[in-house]
C-alpha cells in the first residue's frame, strides 16, 4: 500500500497506532473471557493470581435449556442452509444459462431482497405465518430466509464465468439439464458455496429479532433469543454467569472461525466481491 | 411456449415463490394494511385512508425515533467506514503481527449482536462497569451510561462501530489486495507522497468497494436493533428508540399493526431513497474497473 521510500520512523508509529487499535478492539472480549472465567468476586478486580473455575459455565448451563436451544439453532442453521442451496441453485443456473422472455425483468425483481430485507417486514411476515399456523416453529424462523437474492446473485455470478464449451460438451455427451448443473457447475462453483455457506450461517446463528418475534416456547428458541430470556429474567444480575452464558452461546461459532479463519476471511471476502 | 421457457420457469418457481412470499408480497401487504384501521377481532378492518400516517405525524415518539436514527447513521456510518479503511491498510502491508491483527479486527463480526449488546451492558454499569472505573482513574463520578438520555444513544453508537468496523474492513482489504502494484511502482518513481498517492489513486480505485460497504452500512443502520431491544429497550425517555424498534414496540407491544405499517412504509420509502441515490448519483462517481 505503502509508496516505497518511508523512514522508519512512519512504519513504528503505524504499527503501535495498528496495535493500538488492536487492543482496543480485543479488549471487551477478553474482558469477557476473564469474567467468565473467574468467580464472580474478580469480575472487576483484575489480580492476576485470581483463581480460575468453570463454575460459572456450569450455572449457566443449568439455569436455562441450552442444549435444547443449541438443537434449536443447529436444526434452523441447517434447514435454512440446504434448502437455500437448493433453491439458489436451480434459479442462478435459470438466470446464468437460460433465455426465456423477461429474464432480465425477473432478476431485477429478484435483486429488490438485497436492499429490503424480510428483517424489516417482520409485522406481515408475522401476519402471513399466523394465518399459516405457522408460529413458534422453527419452519417459521427459516421460510422468509430460504429464496435468497443474495445467493442467486452470488451463484449466478459463478455460473456465468464457467466455460459454456463445458457445458457443451456435456450436453453432446446426452448430459440433461439437471444432469449438466449437477456434474458441470455445482463441482466447479465449490467455493462460492463454502463462502455462501460460512456467510449464511454465521448470519443466521446470530440472527436475533425475527426469531425473537415468531417464537415463544423453549422448543424452538434459537440460542440468541435463549440467552435474551435467560439474561434479562434475574440473574440476581451475576455478570459472570451471564458473561459465561453469552460466551457459551458464541463460543461454537468462535471456535469454527479460529480454526478455519482463513477461509472464513476469504468466504467473505468473495461474497463481497460484487 | 419454448421447451427452455419451461425449463427456466421451473428451475426458478420454487425460489421465486418463497423470495416474492416473505419480501415482496409483505411489502406490498404494508401499504395497504397502512390504510385500514387495526384489526379487532374477526370484523374485516375498515378503510381508514392516511389516519394511520396522520397517527404518524402526531406521534413525538415517531419523530424521536427517526431522529435518533437520523443522528444514529450519520455517525455510525461514517465512523465504521472510516475505521475499516484504516483497518484495511494498515492489515494490508507487512505489520509484526498482522495475522493476530486482522483476527483481533474481524472477530465481533462472528459475535452475535445479543452477545456483544450482553458484554458491553456490563461496561456501561454505574459504579462497577469498566466504563465508571476507567472514568473514576481520573477522578470522574458515577455516571449511568446507559439509563443518561444524554449518553444512551451514543453508548449503543459505539457498541455499533465496534460490531461493524472490522466486517466492512475485509471488503477493503479484499479491494486492496487486488490492486494492481506497477501503479505503485510508478508513483514511488516519481518520489509521490503516500498522502498524494493515497488521495490520487487508492481511494479513486477504491470507490466500487467504498459504495458497496455504504449500501450495506446504511442498510444496517436501519435493520440491526438487537441491541436496542437487549441494552435500553428504546429508553431512556425514548432516547435510544430506533425506527424498527418504533415499528417492533407498536406492532408487537401494543399490536397496533395499522400504524406499524404505516411507519415500516416510513422506513421501506427511506430504504429506496438510499438506494436510489447511491446508484443514482454516487454511482456515476464510481470508478469501474
Amino acid at each position: 500500500m505503502m509508496v516505497a521510500a518511508r523512514r522508519p520512523w512512519d512504519m513504528w508509529l503505524e504499527t503501535v497506532g495498528a496495535w493500538l487499535l488492536g487492543i482496543l478492539w480485543l479488549l471487551p472480549l477478553l474482558y469477557a473471557l476473564w469474567a467468565a472465567f473467574h468467580p464472580s468476586y474478580y469480575a472487576t478486580r483484575f489480580e492476576p493470581l485470581a483463581p480460575l473455575t468453570l463454575a460459572n459455565f456450569e450455572a449457566a448451563w443449568q439455569a436455562a435449556p441450552f442444549a435444547r436451544y443449541l438443537l434449536n439453532t443447529t436444526m434452523l442453521v441447517s434447514l435454512i442452509l440446504a434448502s437455500q442451496f437448493v433453491l439458489c441453485t436451480l434459479a442462478a443456473f435459470a438466470f446464468a444459462r437460460l433465455t426465456f422472455p423477461g429474464r432480465d425483468l425477473v432478476f431485477a425483481v429478484v435483486l429488490l431482497q438485497l436492499m429490503v430485507m424480510p428483517d424489516v417486514l417482520l409485522v406481515e411476515n408475522y401476519r402471513l405465518l399466523a394465518r399459516l399456523h405457522l408460529v413458534d416453529t422453527i419452519v417459521a424462523i427459516a421460510l422468509p430466509y430460504l429464496g435468497s437474492a443474495f445467493g442467486i446473485f452470488l451463484l449466478r455470478q459463478t455460473f456465468l464465468t464457467i466455460p459454456q464449451a463445458l457445458d457443451d460438451a456435456a450436453r453432446l455427451e446426452g448430459c440433461s439439464l439437471l444432469g449438466r448443473l449437477w456434474k458441470v457447475y455445482v463441482p466447479l462453483a465449490r467455493p462460492t458455496y463454502i463462502a455462501y455457506g460460512l456467510v449464511s450461517v454465521s448470519y443466521h446463528w446470530n440472527n436475533f429479532l425475527w426469531p425473537l418475534v415468531i417464537t415463544n416456547s423453549v422448543t424452538t428458541r434459537p440460542l440468541t433469543v435463549g440467552l435474551s430470556v435467560f439474561a434479562s429474567t434475574d440473574q440476581g444480575i451475576d455478570w459472570s454467569i451471564i458473561t459465561a452464558a453469552t460466551l457459551m452461546t458464541s463460543a461454537p461459532l468462535l471456535i469454527a472461525f479460529l480454526l478455519f479463519q482463513r477461509q472464513f476471511v476469504q468466504s467473505f471476502m468473495r461474497a463481497g466481491i460484487r | 411456449m419454448r421447451r427452455e421457457t419451461i425449463h427456466a420457469w421451473l428451475l426458478l418457481l420454487p425460489a421465486l415463490i418463497l423470495l416474492m412470499a416473505f419480501t415482496h408480497w409483505p411489502a406490498i401487504a404494508t401499504l395497504i394494511d397502512s390504510l385500514y384501521a387495526t384489526p379487532h377481532g374477526s370484523r374485516p378492518p375498515p378503510y381508514v385512508g392516511l389516519d394511520n400516517y396522520d397517527g404518524l405525524i402526531s406521534d413525538p415518539v415517531f419523530w424521536q425515533a427517526l431522529h435518533n436514527n437520523a443522528v444514529y447513521a450519520a455517525a455510525t456510518i461514517p465512523a465504521a467506514v472510516v475505521l475499516a479503511l484504516v483497518m484495511a491498510l494498515a492489515v494490508n502491508q507487512a505489520l509484526p503481527g498482522r495475522a493476530v491483527l486482522r483476527m483481533a479486527y474481524f472477530l465481533p463480526t462472528m459475535l452475535p449482536m445479543i452477545a456483544v449488546a450482553n458484554i458491553w451492558m456490563f461496561f456501561y454499569t454505574p459504579d462497577y462497569g469498566l466504563f465508571d472505573r476507567f472514568v473514576g482513574l481520573f477522578g470522574g463520578g458515577r455516571h449511568n451510561w446507559l439509563g443518561d438520555p444524554d449518553t444512551a444513544l451514543s453508548a449503543m453508537m459505539l457498541v455499533a462501530v465496534w460490531k461493524e468496523a472490522g466486517f466492512f474492513m475485509i471488503f477493503y482489504l479484499a479491494a486492496l489486495q487486488t490492486m494492481p502494484t506497477d501503479l505503485r511502482e510508478a508513483a514511488a518513481l516519481e518520489g509521490s507522497s503516500w498522502w498524494n498517492y493515497f488521495r490520487r489513486v487508492t481511494f479513486p480505485l477504491l470507490m466500487p468497494t467504498t459504495l458497496f460497504v455504504l449500501v450495506n452500512a446504511v442498510i444496517n443502520a436501519f435493520r440491526v436493533i438487537d441491541h436496542v431491544v437487549v441494552m435500553t429497550r428504546g429508553g431512556p425517555d425514548n432516547a435510544t428508540t430506533l425506527l424498527l424498534f418504533y415499528i417492533y414496540e407498536t406492532g408487537f407491544r401494543f399490536w397496533d399493526t395499522g400504524s406499524a405499517a404505516a411507519a415500516t412504509v416510513v422506513l421501506l420509502a427511506i430504504l429506496g431513497a438510499f438506494a436510489a441515490l447511491q446508484f443514482g448519483v454516487l454511482g456515476r462517481r464510481v470508478h469501474y474497473r
